[in-house]
């Protein structure tokens, strides 16, 4: 907090002294923040610790409750093939959509980020998705995909390929959704052009003035620039893919053959098709913890990988350049 | 020539990402006979806008745009009011345990929907407001871990002379916020709003899980029920797609500079 008249140390306490009182006002800030204090109890912490206990009992949302300890999670390891295959599709979509999602939000940012005309209606046009609801999503990408009536497959067809019925084949459906998914990649092409916008003028003349080609600035100065950007990106896109569940309800309903029958969806199933909410609730818990592996190993592994501007040990000749420039 | 490679990318991938934008509306425009066609045709030969008001009578769409207008404009205006009354106690005040409590606000952020779906479906349900719009609403009234961080943000970059000044005129602590800050605050009060009025009337899982009769629903859940059903044709689905698009696309149209600005921040910071 910068104050505008230097102050010694001793005035500095002693004016901050009567502020700090005032600001101190007894219960009033407590009353300001009732409100999140209230909704996180009621809807978060409550629900939180009711989940975990509800994930240790037989609980059909109608009949008789019955403790079975960790039975919905053994239950879930050894007796559920369902829980495997949901799984595996779900690792699959992962696999799949967190690279190309990162891919085409960053190469979008980069054509954005040239000094180009209009580059506001490029951004708009490729931002126009994700404003949508994912219903509306998912209804014109049914269309799209659509075996014999849609637009994909008569492009398909132009250059003579017979295209597939998308959602319906095992094959090409998982595929499909990848695709239809990415349409909406919106957000994180935006805060990838932010980050571009913020990697300073200078270092790319440094590096061009060094001789380094295109190529080259881009691995040597862009990607360490905005590895904290692709590490947020990265996180972001891990928890969507696990919850991916709208499309999946809308456009495939997990088929053909559960090839799209991803893990929210199984979770999701178990508890309002088959009301078994002690089980899902387990379900839900065992989400959370891929979650939590996942985005705590990938925090693990940015300590190679990200690079920290701040961090960085300039040399104080370089850091006066900068701060010159800029 | 690095010029015309750009674009030429950028082109093409505004026509990658609009197609089936375009493709949906012009679907919607179509006669009935012009749908199952193939080679398909881009634009319809009549353009039927009768097509829009055909399908909004299909099914009560009417009370479905009203369901979701109540949900959207009252979850809204709570989550700017609760908010702001968070975001100025955590920016303002010193009290016992702001910082832990904070640190909770954002270690929220990272709690999935899902692991709190279930008790929560089962709470409404003790309460007696399954089937009603209660659940989508009142939650919105008691802040959202994303915005108070955002509004707090904010306030912080206010400077504490502006309250200071105010105080001795004799305003009192809600009479600096009310008066002072949120005038102040206007461009991130409204992507605020924007944001919550774009998830809310987006929203489908919500809807889906704590409605059940026909007479509650909201847009996007009339929309989810309307593809199979019998005698619902293409052109009728993509009418339907087509117009609840078009509020939030508005919005977003507007609140463009917030909106943009607003999302990049939080990569930032992230």
């Amino acid at each position: 907090m910068a104050r505008a008249h230097p102050q010694s140390a001793g005035e500095r306490t002693a004016s901050l002294g009567p502020g700090r009182k005032r600001r101190r006002g007894g219960a009033a800030p407590y009353l300001f923040i009732f409100p999140w204090i209230f909704g996180f109890l009621v809807f978060t912490l409550g629900p939180l610790v009711f989940s975990l206990i509800i994930s240790l009992f037989d609980w059909p949302i109608v009949g008789k409750v019955r403790f079975i300890g960790l039975g919905n999670y053994a239950a879930m390891f050894t007796d559920d093939p369902l829980f495997w295959k949901s799984l595996g599709v779900t690792l699959k979509f992962a696999a799949l959509f967190v690279p190309l999602n990162i891919a085409v939000a960053l190469l979008l940012a980069i054509l954005l980020n040239q000094k180009v005309r209009g580059s506001a209606i490029f951004r708009t046009t490729f931002y126009l998705p994700s404003v949508i609801s994912g219903v509306a999503l998912a209804m014109i990408w049914s269309w799209v995909y659509s075996g014999d009536y849609g637009i994909l497959n008569y492009f398909l067809s132009l250059v003579g390929v017979q295209g597939p019925d998308w959602l319906n084949d095992t094959h090409w459906s998982l595929a499909a959704m990848v695709v239809a998914s990415l349409w909406g990649q919106g957000s994180m092409m935006l805060v990838f052009l932010a980050g571009l916008k913020g990697i300073p003028k200078d270092l790319y003349e440094s590096a061009s003035i060094d001789g380094a080609g295109k190529l080259r600035q881009f691995v040597s100065v862009t990607l360490p620039m905005l590895s904290p950007t692709i590490l947020f990106n990265l996180i972001t896109s891990i928890i969507a893919a696990f919850q991916q569940l709208t499309l999946a309800l809308l456009l495939t309903g997990g088929g053909p053959m559960k090839a799209t029958y991803f893990y929210a969806m199984y979770m999701y199933e178990n508890a309002f098709k088959y009301f078994k909410m002690g089980y899902s609730a387990a379900n839900a818990w065992f989400m959370f913890l891929i979650i939590l592996g996942l985005t705590f190993l990938v925090f693990k592994s940015s300590e190679a990988w990200v690079f920290y501007e701040g961090e960085m040990k300039r040399a104080p000749g370089a850091a006066k350049k900068r701060r010159r420039s800029a | 020539m690095k010029k015309v490679v750009v674009y030429g990318l950028l082109i093409a991938c505004s026509l990658l990402f609009a197609a089936p934008l375009f493709w949906a509306a012009t679907t919607a425009l179509k006669p009935q006979t012009e749908l199952y066609l193939f080679p398909p045709k881009w634009l319809p030969s009549v353009w039927k806008f009768g097509n829009f008001a055909e399908a909004w009578q299909i099914q009560p769409f009417n009370l479905f745009l009203k369901n979701t207008v109540i949900v959207t404009l009252l979850s809204t205006l709570g989550q700017i009011v609760s908010c702001a009354l968070v975001a100025y106690g955590f920016a303002r005040f010193e009290f016992k345990g702001r910082n832990a409590l904070f640190l909770i606000v954002l270690a929220t952020m990272m709690i999935p929907w899902e692991v709190t779906m279930i008790p929560q479906y089962m709470e409404f349900n003790y309460l007696g407001w399954i089937n009603t719009l209660k659940p989508l609403i009142v939650p919105s009234w008691f802040g959202s871990a994303y915005f108070i961080f955002l509004l707090r943000q904010f306030i912080m970059t206010i400077p504490r002379e502006m309250d200071e000044a105010a105080t001795i005129d004799g305003a009192g602590k809600l009479g600096i916020l009310v008066r002072i800050l949120v005038p102040l605050m206007g461009p991130s009060l409204i992507l605020v709003g924007v944001f919550q009025m774009m998830n809310c009337w987006n929203d489908y899982l919500g809807p889906l899980i704590f409605l059940n009769d026909q007479s509650k629903y909201t847009l996007t859940l009339g929309l989810s029920q309307f593809k199979g059903m019998f005698g619902v044709d293409m052109q009728s689905i993509m009418a339907i797609t087509c117009l609840i698009s078009l509020p939030p696309l508005a919005v977003f149209f507007f609140a463009q500079r917030y909106i943009v600005g607003g999302i990049a921040g939080t990569g930032i910071k992230g």
